[in-house]
Order: structure tokens, then sequence, then C-alpha cells
């Protein structure tokens, strides 16, 4: 179902290098960009594409780049936001790995439209091995003259470097980012100002993800409204899922925007349904940040209706019975799946990458993790259930950066969703160190995904 | 100038002021109580989450509520801003929160600390403590370092204000002194056990607001409501050499810079003035220093004394006696 964009030529041979990708149509948007259309017009094509942010957040790219302080006699700068560090969330590291040549492209036609003359990519710093991709794909380009000075022999100038960070998931978050590109330490920035109007080095800043950048390539090519017919409401296009855990066929999937869940999750040419011919229990829909949900409440709404992979559909019910598509980490667990020592597992992560910046996040998070080390160890008690709650409420947007709120989602909703799971873990503490799945499975098995939807895809 | 209501007071503050900076010149009990931002010191503010305020009303072109609590301390203030402190249950309901997350890996060891007297974080849960500590885990521990010959670390009670990093950063000409590694295990630190030698770092010792940094000339000699804090000067060729002198009869047993009524230092002084000028006779006393009622240090004066009645009423916030 759906046509793919980003991904629609991945499988030919040698794709990665220069001649191989122009010969099947690359560059193509970059020479219609330059050559027939204003800086303005690129813009206006975005915003009419509806393309919202890949990162996370979702916001309109379009509106994003409105914002960008264009009175200021001060350079600009674009950022390439490419710190995928979340976990369940790998489509930026696949993108660039196969297609360095669509990002650069997506990075040209960008930067044109913001009149920006030099552009950051920060990388992660475990991904130090696409640092050499990336350059390399960045010399051919400046070879073929498609970056330099006055390219495709326009007055636009474009200078991209490849700039791998230390390792640190705080340094995603986009002023962390800056802080970081300047050789600071990774710490969020206070907000306003906002980095269109003090970003790097105290420039006017755009910060966007790869799949963002990457998308406008094609946007350019297809035209904005052709790409807004893709893809179901506000959520237009395509979207990058990254599938993983408890499913026969874990990757990176291109999807247009509102595709059910179910089918995603059971059809064959996407993940082909649960392991070891499982049943699903919970789904985390948009990388570990976002709240878990369980299996009747992804497949289908509270209302009743087909859960989509949409911006709006997986946030129906807000926080209560829904959760948000986040960066698209599709995080996928069986009936023998503890959700207690996942929660706990996650939660170590938080205070791992917790930068210590704000008290909330840094007492909260290492706080949590101890609750949850104790409960998952059989060492729980009853009232730890609802200081979790507390503590998740007494961090969540109290912080400098959404970083607290991303490791109070997924404990508040835990808690939320599957209480009972945790309760056990409280009340049987011998059993639950020795065994560590599934403590509650068997209720669980009333939740098939056929039982409500009448729909096979498996 | 722009208008802002703050707790239902009307006052008129100039285009680029902070929430915070409106209330106190408000003053009293509608300033937010602030552990990190410093006026004085450049990038401070926005860590500590004490101050958070409640916007139920951005400016008169956007009457929308902010969606989150926002820091006062770093969130400018616009035409027509309507913002509730004490008067809105969740901000203190926040604040409460904030607090027994910063008290959760303090070690409470107050009655052997030097700053308990004058310690923001005293105050702090004194006014949105809870009365019982919902934690049982082992609180984080950290050996206590010596920085320099006169500051004592006592990175147990820290709670990452970052004041010192900036006073080291803006006021000290070279910085030896910042935040190593991150999250709860993050801890100040002068890499690698370097000494501060600077002329000027003793004023990390009056900007930190709990116990963390302390005058080693001073330490474990008294209790601050012993002594009695005046207003003396010297002629220093490094600072204005203006500072109070706390005194227990003839004596001088510590010296810090002076501070205002927000706890702030009106100057930075310099290390030779703090530390090495302990005689009267280095010193012109100027007189005593007016101290705050609500403050223990004021138990021994006994200025502008008022009957108080016995018994006060407690609803909700627990208040000092003003």
């Amino acid at each position: 179902m759906g046509g793919k964009i980003l991904l629609a030529n991945i499988d030919i041979p040698g794709i990665r290098g220069f001649d191989v990708y122009r010969a099947n149509g690359g560059y193509v948007s970059v020479e219609k960009a330059l050559r027939e259309m204003t800086p303005a017009q690129v813009g206006a094509e975005v915003t009419r594409s509806g393309l919202r942010g890949r990162g996370g957040a979702g916001f309109p790219t379009g509106l994003k780049w409105s914002f960008l302080d264009r009175k200021s006699d001060k350079p600009r700068y674009l950022v390439c936001n490419a710190d995928e560090s979340e976990p369940g969330t790998f489509k930026d590291r696949y993108l660039m790995h196969h297609l360095p040549h669509l990002l650069i492209e997506g990075l040209i036609i960008s930067s044109y439209a913001l009149g920006v003359n030099t552009c950051y990519i920060y990388i992660r710093g475990e991904f130090k091995y696409l640092v050499g991709i990336l350059e390399k794909a960045i010399k051919e380009a400046h070879l073929n003259g498609f970056l330099g000075n006055r390219l495709l022999g326009t007055d636009f100038s474009l200078n991209i470097f490849a700039h791998p960070g230390a390792g640190a998931y705080i340094c995603g978050e986009e002023t962390a980012l800056l802080e970081s590109l300047e050789g600071k330490r990774g710490n969020p920035r206070i907000k306003p100002p906002f980095p269109a109007f003090k970003g790097l080095y105290g420039c006017p800043t755009v910060v966007n993800n790869v799949e963002t950048l990457a998308t406008v390539a094609p946007i350019i090519s297809m035209g904005g409204e052709a790409y807004s017919k893709m893809g179901k409401g506000k959520s237009t296009g395509t979207k990058l899922i990254s599938a993983c855990g408890n499913i026969n066929n874990p990757g990176v999937y291109e999807i247009e925007l509102g595709l059910p869940v179910e089918e995603f999750i059971y059809a064959p040419e996407y993940c082909g349904g649960i392991a070891n011919d499982k049943y699903l229990k919970a789904v985390i829909p948009g990388g570990s940040s976002v709240p878990i949900l369980p299996a009747d409440l992804i497949l289908n709404t509270s209302k009743g209706e087909r859960r989509l992979i949409s911006y709006e559909s997986l946030a129906e019910g807000d926080f209560e019975t829904g959760s948000m598509l986040g960066s698209g980490g599709f995080i996928v667990y069986d009936e023998d799946a503890c959700i207690v020592r996942n929660t706990w597992n996650l939660t170590h992560f938080y205070r791992h990458e917790s930068c210590g910046q704000c008290s909330p996040c840094r007492e909260g998070t290492g706080w949590m993790e101890k609750i949850l080390y104790r409960i998952e160890h059989g060492k729980g008690r009853m009232q730890d259930i609802d200081l979790l709650v507390r503590v998740a409420k007494n961090i969540e947007g109290h912080t400098i950066c959404p970083l607290g709120d991303a490791a109070a989602w997924p404990v508040a909703s835990a808690i939320r969703h599957f209480r009972k799971e945790f309760e056990y873990h409280v009340e049987h503490p011998e059993e639950v160190k020795d065994i560590h799945h599934g403590s509650l499975k068997i209720e669980t098995r009333s939740l098939m995904p056929e039982s409500q939807t009448g729909i096979k895809y498996w | 100038m722009i208008k802002v209501t703050i707790d239902n007071i009307l006052i008129e503050v100039e285009d680029g002021t902070t929430i915070l900076q409106a209330a106190r010149k408000i003053g009293g009990k509608v300033v937010p109580p602030a552990m990190c931002y410093y006026s004085k010191l450049k990038g401070s503010g926005g860590k500590c989450r004490t101050c958070l305020v409640k916007v139920s009303h951005c400016s008169t072109k956007d009457p929308r509520p902010m969606p989150k609590l926002v820091a006062s301390c770093s969130t400018p203030v616009q035409d027509g801003m309507v913002v509730e402190n004490l008067t809105s249950p969740e901000v203190i309901e926040a604040r409460r929160g904030i607090v027994e997350l910063l008290l959760l890996n303090h070690p409470l060891d107050c009655p052997v600390c030097d700053q308990a007297g004058e310690c923001d974080l005293q105050d702090l849960s004194f006014g949105y403590g809870l009365e019982e500590t919902a934690t049982e885990e082992e609180r984080r521990e950290f050996p206590v370092t010596d920085i320099g010959d006169n500051i004592k670390l006592h990175m147990n009670r820290c709670i990452l204000c970052y004041r010192c990093v900036y006073t080291a950063d803006q006021i000290t000409d070279k910085r030896l002194h910042g935040v190593l590694y991150r999250g709860d295990v993050s801890e100040i630190g002068t890499f690698i056990r370097n000494a501060i030698t600077n002329d000027f770092s003793g004023n990390v010792i009056d900007v930190c607001p709990v116990g963390a940094l302390t005058d080693k000339t001073f330490r474990f000699k008294s209790r601050v409501w012993f002594l009695k804090p005046m207003n003396a000067h010297r002629h220093c060729s490094k600072c204005s050499g203006k500072v109070s002198a706390w005194m227990f009869g003839n004596e001088i047993y510590r010296i810090t810079g002076r501070k205002d009524q927000f706890g702030e230092l009106e100057e930075f002084i310099c290390n030779e003035c703090r530390f090495e000028k302990k005689d009267v006779s280095d010193w012109m006393i100027e007189g005593p220093r007016h101290i705050r009622r609500q403050s223990v240090i004021s138990a021994n004066h006994y200025e502008k004394m008022k009957k108080q009645s016995i018994i006060k009423p407690i609803d909700g916030l627990m208040e000092p006696p003003d």
C-alpha cells in the first residue's frame, strides 16, 4: 500500500555512490529548485506539502522555516539533527547509511530556501562510521558541482560539514545539539530565545531531523501539492517506521501515513506478525519516550475506531488512552514481555542520559529507576506504585527540555495501563526474582486483534 | 514600560524584565524562591525550577495561558501578562514536588553544616517541604574535597545550581571549575583536583545557596546565629573592601560579602579581605547590618521587635512570623 518516496531506489546496487544515484534521478530536484524556483517558492512548496517534523514533535516544517529571523544581518545556519539516539528508532541511520546523497540533496534545497551558506550534519557519536560515508558523499557532490561556491552557475554557495558528537542522547535536543556543536557541554539552553533567532554561535538557525530534510528533495521533484495528497488529513506523505521487538520482520519500513496499525503489525510485507506465534501484548508506537499502549488500545482507539499510524490517530484520546507518533520507533512486545522490566530498562536509560542541569529531571529519573529496580527485583511495596506516578507527575512539564517529559511518560503510561502487573510484582516477590517475563500473560490473551476487527492479515 | 500583574498586584516594569525581577520590584511574599538564579551572573537561572510560576494570560495581544509552568527567572514579561505565584495551587504543588526532589539526595546534615541558619534550601524546605521523606533509597555520596587552601567542597550537599560555575567563569579570569559527568552523578569539580588560587575565588562560597562550598577559615568555629553581622570596610587595592564582618564580642569570626534582601552579594570581594583579615584592627566597623526578622540570625537582635500573637493560624503554607 502506498508509494515509496524516500526508499524507492534503496535496492539498486551502488546507490550510495554518486554516479548510480545521479543515474537514477538523483539531484534532479536540486537542479529544478536552483534553476527554476526562487527560495520563497521552495519554502512555499514545503509549506504546501504539509510536511511535519519527523524527529518526534511533528511540528510543521514550513512553519518552522517561516520563523527564521531573516532580518538579521548575521549568517544563518541549517543544522541537520542526526543525533538519533531514541531507543527503538533507527530510521535515520538506515537512511544515511544507504542514501547519503538523498540527505545531501535535501540539505542543498533546504539551504537554498533558507538562504543558508553553511550547513552542519550533527551525527551521533556512536554512528561514527556514518561520518566517513557522508563525507565521501559530500566530496562527490563537491566534485560534481553540487556543493561549493556558485553551484550550478547560480549565485548560491553552500558548504556542508559532517560533525560527530560524543554520544549523548541529550544532544538530540536542538539547543543541546547547538551547544555541543559549538564545543561546549551539551546542556539544553533555556528558551526563549529560540534557535530561529539565536541559535548556533548566536545566529539564526534551523534545526531539522534527517528524515525531514531528506523528504524535501522528493517534495520539490514531485510538487508539494502531490505530496500533500498522500497520507491522511494533516499527516501528509510517508514516514519511515523502524519496527523492532517481538515481530517476524524487524526493519525500517516506509509507509504512507494513515496505514492501520493492525495491518502494519500483521501484514507480511511489513512486520509480518508476532514472532513465534505469540500474542500481541503492548506497543510503544513512536520511540521509547512516548506512552506505551496495550494491545486493545493500539489496534483500536477508545472510541472503537481503527488506530492508524498518523500523528492524529495515535494521539487520539490524549495520554489517557492514546500515545504519539514520535520519531517512528515502533517497539512491539509479545505476551511474554515483562512491562515492569521494560519500564525499568527505559528509566535506566533516561537516568543515564539526563544531563543533570535541572533538578526535577536529574533527581527524578534516578529516583524512578531506583524504585523500579526494587519492584522488578522483588523488593517493592504497594505504595511505591503510587509514588512512581507522583514522581513522574513532578517531573513532567517542569523541566528545561523535553527529556524530563520523555522520562516521565513511559512510567506513567505503563502504570496506567499495566497496573496489575506492577501489583503482581509487589505481591509475588519470590516469583518475579526468577521469572522476568510475562507475569500476567493469561489476562492479555483476550486481547486478540481478530476478535475485535474480524480482519485477518496473517 | 510594560504592565504586569503578579498575584493580583499590578506593576509597571521595563521591557525585557523577567517575571522574577518584576516580582522582586513588588517585594514581599510575591517573590518566587530562586535557588540558582543570580542577577549578577550572566546566564544563571532556569535550572533549579523552584521559581516556576503559572502564566494565566500571556499578553494583551495573545490572551491564551502558557501551556506549562514557566521558570520566572528566565521568562521575560509581556505587556498585559498575568502571573500567578502563591495564588495558584498548581504552582505550590509543583514547588513542593521540586523541593522534594532537591532534598532527595541532600544529606540533611544541617546540625553539622556551617551554612545552617543562612541556607536557602533550609528556608525553602521550611516553606514547601514535606513532613516526612518518601524515599528509602540510599543518598549519593561523594568524598569531601578541598578546592584551594580556603574552600571546602561538600558535594553531597550540592544542588547543582551552577552559580559557582558561573562565578568561576565570569568573576575569575582563569576557570578551573566546572561540572563533571552528567545526570544524577554529575558533580562540581576542578578537573582534576586542581586548587583554585584566583584572588576572587572565595566568592563561590557566598553565591552557594547551600553548604556545599564553605569557608575553611570559619569551619566549625561557630553557628551563624551566635554572631552579629557588622558592616565594615577597609582600603583594599583589589576590591571595594566593603564587607560584612561576623563578630562575636570583639572578635571577627568570618568575613563575607554584603548580601541584599534577596540573598545576593552587593559586591564581590577579594580573597585577601575574606580569608586573611580577621583582626578588628584591619577593619573600620560601621555598624550592625539589617537582618530580616524571618532569619534565625536575627534571634539575637532586638531591633523593630513586635509583639507576636501566641497562636498563629497555619493555613497551608507554613510562614515564619513577619
